[in-house]
């Protein structure tokens, strides 16, 4: 379980992030809203590459804040990226490895094991020694995928997954992510503008607007919510 | 475990033919001269391999290395002459204290980068050569500094036992330089070079995948360090007697030019590096050409890289043989098959089997 209270960023006179207060459970949970909504800001925040002007953000008991961002990831906070950033010159099992020998439960022994369980569970269906720069968009943040969960991750923030993606293989992601909080025992956070995916994917979703948060419960009761539908949406009723 | 796969098996065994070549079989074809000059191509290809890590694998660039080699040649001659202990522990002690040196020239390494951490390095190197021209080289002289010319002649730095004539001292050149790559290749294959790898790519990537950034760059300019100042004891037992023109700090420019031709990809590309610095230069020597020339052409060739070939010449020359073994075979198939159109009767066409 993640508590944020209060969270707050300023840059100057913009203020990302205003206040924001949500508990996300275990499970999936969706993050959505506009874009400038203070998304991707608040995942900055989790993984340490923004200080927060306020508020607190405590994962199962731990003060996240507190911790060193190069830190965190052994903690077991994980993160995919907007634009992917799997490492082009290693091979798809070094990524993954990349993360699991900075994990919590990265012992040498069951490394190559784990990282091949990992891809296996993402669904690669490429050679795990294959470079990732010869990989394509899918393949690639299917493999940023398989970094973020292997080695017993806690919390699992996904950063528009499926943004570039075509609508078959957002399927497939939506099957996976589906699949990560029974795989890993993790919370996964997922932003994204697919309402499909994120309704396929989240029991439960939050939604910010200008850094503030509007809405936050079941997917479906927020997603037809009067605020929601007029801040991000749209008037129109949507169609799920 | 995993099965090795043929060419993984097939790699280093060629390496190591080849290694067993250099040390074994060309020894006695060369002159004294031709093998004091690929003693100094071994020695600054580990020069090399230092700076092709730190560009290549980490994304850091340093104009320092020719003084971190003259702090390296510097303190193994100092503990050449100050003490009885083997060579080749002077080479590691040696090698220990520059990684320390080194790493204090590389702590601005962690708040900069590109244009102004070459530029600070460029400082620094300045800075040493400074010294160096102050005091002159220190040599057999008492303390630390000093520098002392006797009208009988300075003694050299010594050599290990067991290598102390010049072919002797080549092979064990060549094989502690073996070492030296053994050593960067271990450390690219493994938990280092994952994290550099990443960490040039993307340092949020490499701290959400928790990395530590900090630690890794420094783990790459101690090991950096480490190398250059081993190479600096063999440059010491090499050349017997230290002199400041030998660290001119433009050559660390040059250093920065002939690995950027060689290739910052591969571990081959410090290889190339070295002899482009110290082969070449004894060729055109020997051709009757001024030395002079080499600027230019390093010039040439930095462009070349920088505009058609960012793999250097150590990417670039198996692609152009594979490219003209492929042209070749295919004027030869074209010819044979021409030959076969011409003579029809010669054999029939062969059916395809069932």
């Amino acid at each position: 379980m993640i508590e944020i209270t209060d969270l707050t960023v300023r840059f100057g006179g913009v203020t990302p992030l205003d206040g924001m207060t949500v508990t996300f459970d275990i499970g999936t949970c969706g993050l959505i809203g506009p874009n400038g909504a203070g998304k991707t800001t608040f995942f900055n925040v989790l993984s340490g590459f923004v200080r927060p002007t306020q508020g607190s953000v405590r994962a199962f008991g731990d003060d996240l804040l507190a911790m060193p961002h190069y830190k965190r990831a052994r903690w077991g906070l994980r993160r995919t990226f907007q634009t992917e950033q799997a490492i082009e010159e290693l091979s798809v099992a070094d990524n993954v490895a990349l993360a699991h020998e900075h994990s919590r439960r990265g012992n040498r022994v069951s490394r190559r094991a784990d990282v091949l369980d990992a891809l296996e569970f993402v669904g690669l269906g490429v050679a795990p020694d294959v470079k990732v720069e010869t990989l394509g968009a899918r393949e690639r943040r299917l493999v940023e995928i398989a970094r973020a969960v292997v080695g017993s991750p806690r919390v699992v923030l996904l950063d528009e997954p499926a943004a570039g993606l075509p609508d078959e293989e957002t399927e497939h992601l939506g099957r996976v992510i589906r699949g990560i909080p029974e795989y890993t025992g993790a919370l996964a956070v997922l932003v994204d503008h697919d309402m499909s995916l994120v309704s396929a994917c989240c029991e439960k979703t939050a939604v910010l607007d200008f850094g503030k948060l509007i809405a936050a419960g079941p997917t479906a009761t927020v997603l037809r919510d009067e605020n929601v539908v007029r801040a991000y949406l749209g008037t129109e009723p949507v169609e799920l | 475990m995993r099965r090795p796969t043929t060419s993984e098996v097939r790699r280093p065994a060629t390496v190591l033919a080849l290694l067993l070549v250099v040390v074994l079989v060309l020894p006695p074809l060369l002159s004294a001269y031709w093998i004091d000059v690929l003693t100094a191509v071994a020695i600054y290809s580990v020069v090399a391999l230092s700076l092709n890590l730190l560009i290549g694998r980490v994304g850091l660039v340093s104009l320092g290395q020719i003084a971190v080699l003259a702090l390296g040649a510097w303190v193994a001659a100092k503990l050449a002459f100050v003490s009885s202990i083997p060579f080749p522990l002077v080479l590691l002690i040696a090698g220990l204290i520059t990684l320390v040196l080194g790493t204090l020239v590389g702590l601005p390494a962690l708040r900069l980068s590109g244009l102004y951490l070459a530029l600070i390095t460029l400082m620094l190197a300045g800075a040493i050569t400074v010294v160096l021209s102050t005091t002159n080289f220190p040599n057999g002289g008492p303390g630390f500094l000093s520098h002392t010319e006797s009208s009988f002649g300075n003694p050299a730095v010594r050599r290990p036992d067991i290598a102390s004539s010049d072919p002797a001292y080549f092979r064990f050149t060549v094989i502690v330089a073996a070492l030296m790559f053994a050593l960067a290749l271990w450390h690219v294959r493994s938990r280092p070079g994952r994290a550099w790898a990443a960490i040039r790519q993307s340092e949020p990537a490499a701290l959400a995948a928790g990395v530590n950034i900090t630690l890794y760059k420094l783990w790459a300019w101690a090991l950096a360090s480490f190398m250059t100042g081993v190479a600096g004891g063999l440059l010491a037992g090499s050349v017997g007697k230290l002199y400041t023109y030998q660290f001119p700090t433009r050559d660390s420019i040059i250093l920065l030019a002939v690995v950027l031709m060689g290739g910052i990809y591969s571990l081959w590309g410090a290889v190339v590096a070295g002899a482009l610095m110290k082969l070449l230069p004894a060729l055109l020597d020997d051709w009757g050409l001024p030395a002079d020339l080499l600027i230019i052409l390093f010039g040439v060739g930095v462009l070349q890289v920088l505009l058609t070939a960012p793999g250097g010449l150590a990417a670039q020359v198996p692609k152009d043989f594979a490219r003209m073994g492929g042209g070749l075979s295919a004027v030869v198939r074209r010819r044979l098959a021409a030959r076969a159109e011409r003579a029809p009767t010669g054999t029939a066409p062969q059916e395809p089997a069932p």
